[in-house]
């Protein structure tokens, strides 16, 4: 089941015949014998083997970071992939030399993935400034130096890249001058040229073998499944976009949820939208982690599972006979058991436009607050006339087999007025559908409080006035 | 001068054992651990995983040339499982293959019948069925008994900790590669490479001089790698040995998790009574340390719970038990601390249950009972050079504790759903091996013909900075550029019967004992100077910046120069010299003695936010006045700083170990074990050096730094208890760490 793949590895193009499911990370360490990347957790939970990927969008290149550990190298094709050995330089890297300067490096085996995270954001954002430059770096885990001496640097180098930074020059003209790339960085675009015509790929998508977009999840779950099965690899080859009709808003299957978090049509109707993603997943595994796979993962507490039930989404669902559109509230049927036959793919994630009269909040609590797994998540959309309620959707994971869509506290709350004691009566009726169970992520007591203390937080960011602090406790 | 070290990692240039480019006939080795907490092995067949691809040789215990059994302190831990299984990740077998994934299939295909045994998890239960680790040890000073007729309140509680994961970044791993005869090179990712060559020795029936282990660098330990790397380096040892290639074994995450012993669960009972002023008379303790399934060094680290069990504090008459519980967990060890954090917890638990129930301030009382010069430690020790209060008033008089609090209760005064609260948190950590004998190093010096230097010693780095520090002491000592010095691999070849770099002494030892081999080359280069320079009196000679110096004069005599020369006069410009710490002593028959040369202080001040309708909270201030001495590396010891205090708060709050009833790890991954990441740092961090501490027992006057900061970690737990004392008023709470989101809510709400 060997696949032809082609890509630039730093300067090179290597060109490989390899079982698609094979990690990125065991491609660069075992067969290239690049060993600067790091192999730590191998499931994409600290960074030690971010690597940054190059693709080309509209004549540029986009640079993101991803983690190689549960990156499968199908999906790297006519991709730049950029490794600490690709960014060394004959003198330190202003980032390196900003990490010597605050002896921010200790035992040294987190190191190259923040070296990497840095350049990667420095690749990538249009301004820096220290508080997105930490957000780049959020899913390193550091065990040594409890990240002090990191910030510092981070702070310092900053202040330095900004400092020289000319504006007359061109982005990379600048990475280049400042040393933060090397030189070989201006030959990428035409090298990806060059190879791009060499591997196009031909997808099918419905004919039953299982659809990897990012494979966040999957490749912690089960890598070895996967190496020893068909599978299609789409995230090199089917790019995804949010696009708008004048009621609706139409999500591409493959949208990463970094892409959904950078929308500008999604954060014009939801403006907390940045802070809520800011709790979910870290900045590479949002890179790579599809809102459909998300969705058919069907993990109880998926947290853009769990965004979009709070809005009542739907998704369109195909196979090569038809097309049929359903409730997201209503896909899910049992633990991880879906209304989708074997043959049938979601092409879309639609939903509604929110009149003026929305209100829309998600929260997620979970043992530590950011790169956890909720313990508990929801979200919760009302639309309110003459204060009345006129439409609610309510979602919950973590308290039932499924990500949890409240349908009769949703309908119950229809028509009520927000007032002060509309909360109990919510808080009460919540407990009626819940179904939770004690697992590593809390007690179920625990999980049935946080749904009553997650609903006082909602009513209270979405209507302080009247869910006035007194109120709440 | 930086880490030069650093320079390698930020160019993912240094090398680990997994980085390591082998000969094309390496094996690699798959462990394969018991899949039951406490089971009968009944029977290990391995025909079917021998005949898999791949597969080189399947070892069991049969196949062990020598003893099967690698027990440090306590001889009970067996490399390979025989007739029972005492906990879940106990080795059972190996396979070697070509592949590391060839290696891992097969091992799925040994096939073990086991019989299943009941299975204990809880330290107090293990007690209650007799099932010890050792007899119980006392600690005692004072008359307890008859102190509690003259305390004015007398409080009694129970106190628990939790376990902690080392998680450091490179898992365990060794190198195994057969040498003539039956000699081996094992290079291993161990804190303590004589106690891997012992091991090896004793497993495979082979003298130790026919073993070399090597240790260029280690990624992170943290005690994780003081005695649980041996098992690893010995069975890739036991594999190299019977097949005569190469044997790699690296650890992959999921099974380094499952396999490898974590910092030991405490529970304990204290009682505490106190005079009306705050005045601590008496304490009397229990610990249960809950061990796992075999010693390792669980001993030693409930011998110093025993030795901190008042941590900063003078309590005249104390009464201090510590009992070893057998379970069927994976057997703990040591971790940054070594038991000293446990102890720290219950004594400051007693303080603030005391505070609660009196009324006297929690403050007050730590303050006024900080102990004093001349003052006795409970195990016989006068204080001397105590900082205890210096650092305490030091950290008043810079961070001004009375306007921070009442900052916290105007914030608190404000704002109804976020809740701030307040703790200080004294520490004072003693410094040696608390086995006396283990105070004790070696070091080589050699000075090449072109000026370089070669220096060898027993210290590993593991990112402490232990290699700077000594690199600072001899090109301080020399004059010389530190360019010029080489930290040479730790290798048991090079220096013999080391102890392990542990205790926070690895800078302490080893830096004095580079110290005496430059002291006696030097004193050989002063007198070829003297001649070469013509002067009668050697003691005129000085070296400063690569030149030698006649009474305070440069001289054309460059280092380089004089080493050439003293070369050419037949001058040994090598030395090998052995330090052992003065002073120390200690009398396990009586648990009295002076067994730390010195000790470390500090006080930390600490401010944190909590979200009281979710139970998530956030570090807004952490302050520490720290002791340490005279810096050998301010950047380096500020970074043991801020890395042990962040390990600390882990461990307070969100860094929980579960199992199941049947001893299955239920935290077993990152995604289920989770450690601070860099939004969990205090939004405002201030670390200041105590001026003019003085210590004789430090290279140039400096203290030891890696493990003291991680208590201050212990003031987290306080102030979050005393932002929910804001919100509830009549909280009344366990003490129990660590005190995660969970526990918050449900004692604010249930």
């Amino acid at each position: 089941m060997e696949a032809q793949i082609k890509f630039v590895l730093n300067d090179e193009i290597v060109e490989c015949f390899e079982n698609p499911a094979l990690t990125l990370l065991d491609f660069i360490r075992k067969h290239k014998k690049l060993t600067g990347t790091k192999e730590v957790c191998r499931e994409g939970d600290c960074g030690a083997c971010a690597v940054i990927k190059g693709e080309i969008n509209e004549n540029k290149i986009i640079y993101k970071l991803i983690n190689s550990c549960i990156y499968p190298i199908g999906n790297v094709n006519a991709k730049h992939i950029v490794t600490i050995e690709g960014l060394n330089q004959s003198e330190f890297t202003p980032i390196q030399q900003a990490f010597i300067d605050e002896a921010a490096s200790q035992c040294g085996f987190c190191t190259p993935g923040f070296i990497t995270a840095l350049t990667c954001y420095l690749l990538s954002e249009e301004q820096y400034n220290y508080n997105t430059a930490v957000d780049a770096i959020a899913g390193n885990i550091c065990r040594c130096t409890g990240y002090m001496s990191i910030r510092r640097s981070v702070n310092n180098l900053i202040d330095s890249v900004n400092a020289n930074w000319s504006h007359k020059l061109s982005r990379i003209d600048n990475l280049v001058g400042l040393k933060i790339v090397p030189e070989y960085f201006r030959g990428i675009q035409n090298k990806l040229m060059e190879i791009s015509t060499d591997v196009v790929k031909t997808i099918r998508l419905n004919e039953g073998k299982r659809i990897i977009c990012g494979g966040t999840d999957l490749f912690v779950q089960h890598p070895d499944d996967l190496t020893d099965s068909e599978n299609e690899y789409v995230s090199d080859s089917i790019a995804s976009e949010i696009t708008e009709t004048e009621t609706e808003i139409h999500i591409g299957a493959n949208v990463s949820f970094e892409q959904f978090n950078r929308s500008d049509i999604i954060g014009l109707y939801f403006p907390g939208l940045h802070e809520y993603m800011h709790l979910i997943a870290s900045l590479p595994i949002r890179n790579a982690a599809s809102i459909a796979g998300n969705i058919v993962n069907a993990s109880p507490i998926g947290d853009l599972s769990i965004f979009l039930l709070g809005i009542n989404a739907k998704l369109i669902l195909v196979n090569n006979k038809r097309q049929r559109e359903i409730n997201l509230k209503d896909f899910y049927k049992g633990y991880k058991s879906l209304d989708k036959s074997d043959d049938e793919y979601i092409s879309k994630i639609i939903i509604n436009k929110p009149s003026e009269n929305f209100y829309f909040n998600f929260e997620k609590v979970s043992k530590r607050q950011h790169l956890d797994i909720a313990t508990v998540n929801s979200a919760m959309s009302m639309t309110i006339e003459d204060e009345i309620v006129k439409e609610a959707h309510l979602s919950f994971g973590g308290v039932a087999p499924v990500p949890l869509y409240m349908a009769k506290l949703s309908k119950d709350i229809l028509g009520r007025k927000i007032e002060p004691g509309l909360l109990q009566y919510v808080v009460d009726d919540s407990q009626n559908e819940l179904a939770p169970i004690s697992d590593i992520r809390g007690s179920k007591e625990y999980k049935s409080l946080l749904v009553k203390q997650i609903i006082k937080k909602h009513f209270n960011v979405l209507f302080p006035e009247v869910f006035t602090a007194e109120v709440i406790t | 001068m930086n880490n030069p070290d650093v320079n390698k990692h930020v160019r993912g240039e240094s090398i680990f054992i997994d980085d390591i480019s082998l000969p094309a006939e390496t094996l690699h080795c798959a462990v394969l651990d018991s899949a039951f907490a406490h089971a009968g092995l009944v029977s290990i067949n391995t025909n079917r995983a021998e005949k898999m691809n791949g597969v080189i040789a399947v070892l069991t215990s049969k196949d062990i040339p020598g003893e099967n059994q690698i027990g440090g302190i306590i001889q009970d831990e067996t490399l390979l499982a025989v007739d029972e299984v005492k906990y879940i990740g106990e080795p059972l077998a190996i396979v070697l293959a070509d592949s590391i994934t060839n290696a891992r299939k097969a091992a799925a295909y040994i096939d073990v019948e086991y019989k299943k045994l009941p299975v204990i998890t809880d330290a107090r239960e293990a007690c209650k069925n007799g099932s010890l680790i050792q007899q119980p040890t006392i600690f005692e000073s004072g008359d307890i008994d008859k102190a509690w007729g003259e305390c004015d309140f007398v409080y009694e509680g129970r106190v628990e900790t939790g376990g902690q994961e080392h998680l450091y970044l490179e898992t365990q791993c060794a190198v195994a590669y057969p040498k003539e005869e039956d000699k081996l090179l094992v290079l291993s990712s161990t804190q303590h490479p004589t106690a891997v060559q012992r091991a090896i020795s004793r497993v495979l029936g082979i003298p130790m001089s026919n073993i070399e282990v090597d240790v260029l660098r280690l990624g992170g330990a943290f005690g994780g790698k003081e005695d649980q790397a041996t098992h690893w380096a010995v069975l890739s040892a036991l594999g190299a040995h019977i097949t005569r290639k190469p044997v790699k074994l690296v650890l992959p995450r999921y099974q380094d998790i499952r396999v490898t012993g974590k910092r030991h669960p405490y529970s304990s009972d204290y009682k505490i009574g106190l005079k009306k002023n705050g005045k601590i008379i008496a304490f009397e303790v229990i610990y249960y340390q809950n061990a796992g399934a075999c010693a390792d060094l669980s001993p030693a680290v409930l011998e110093r719970t025993l030795f901190h069990v008042t941590n900063s504090y003078f309590i005249p008459n104390v009464r201090a038990t510590g009992i070893s519980c057998k379970t069927n967990l994976v057997p703990n060890t040591a971790f940054r601390g070594f038991g000293g954090p446990q102890a720290m917890f219950v004594v400051e638990s007693a303080l603030h249950d005391a505070a609660e129930k009196s009324g006297i301030s929690y403050q007050t009382i730590q303050k006024s009972n900080l102990i004093k010069d001349g003052e006795l430690f409970h195990y016989g020790q006068t204080c001397e050079n105590s900082n205890a209060l210096k650092c305490w008033e030091e950290a008043e008089r810079l961070y001004d504790f009375i306007q921070i609090k009442k900052n916290v209760d105007e914030f608190n005064q404000k704002n109804k759903l976020v809740k701030k609260g307040f703790s200080i948190m004294p520490v004072c950590f003693g410094i040696s091996f608390t086995s006396s004998f283990l105070n004790q190093a070696s070091a080589l010096v050699h000075i090449y013909t072109d000026g370089s230097i070669g220096v060898s010693t027993a210290a590993v780095e593991m990112g402490q900075g232990v290699n700077t520090k000594i690199k600072t002491i001899v090109a301080e000592k020399f004059s010389v550029s530190s360019d010029r010095i080489k930290i040479e691999s730790t290798n048991t070849t090079r220096i013999a019967n080391s102890s392990a770099t542990a205790a926070s002494s690895g800078a302490d030892l080893n830096g004095n004992a580079v110290l005496l081999s430059c002291s006696n080359i030097l004193e050989r280069l002063k007198k070829s100077a003297a001649e070469e320079l013509v002067t009668e009196d050697k003691s005129e000679i000085e070296f400063a910046d690569e030149f030698v110096f006649v009474n305070g004069k440069k001289t054309e005599l460059t280092w380089t120069k004089l080493v050439q020369k003293s070369y050419m006069k037949r001058i040994n410009l090598s030395s090998h010299s052995f330090y052992a710490t003065p002073e120390i002593y200690f009398d396990r028959t009586i648990n009295k003695g002076r067994p730390f040369a010195y000790h470390v202080y500090g006080t930390a001040l600490i401010v944190v936010e909590l979200d009281c309708i979710l139970g998530r909270y956030k570090l807004d201030t952490v302050k520490i006045v720290h002791d340490f001495g005279k810096s050998l590396h301010p950047k380096v010891d500020i970074g043991q700083v801020e890395g042990g205090l962040l390990q600390g708060i882990g461990w307070m709050t969100m860094e929980e170990i579960i199992y199941s009833q049947e001893g299955r790890l239920l935290s077993n991954s990152l995604s289920t074990y989770k450690v601070p990441d860099i939004y969990f740092t205090p939004q405002n961090i201030e670390v200041n050096f105590l001026e003019e501490s003085i210590n004789k027992f430090g290279p140039f006057n400096s203290k030891a730094i890696g493990e003291p900061p991680l208590m201050y970690g212990i003031g987290v737990y306080f102030a979050i208890r005393n932002a929910m004392k804001a919100y509830k008023k009549n909280l009344v709470m366990d003490y129990s760490a660590p005190l995660t989101p969970e526990k918050v809510l449900m004692n604010l709400f249930m």
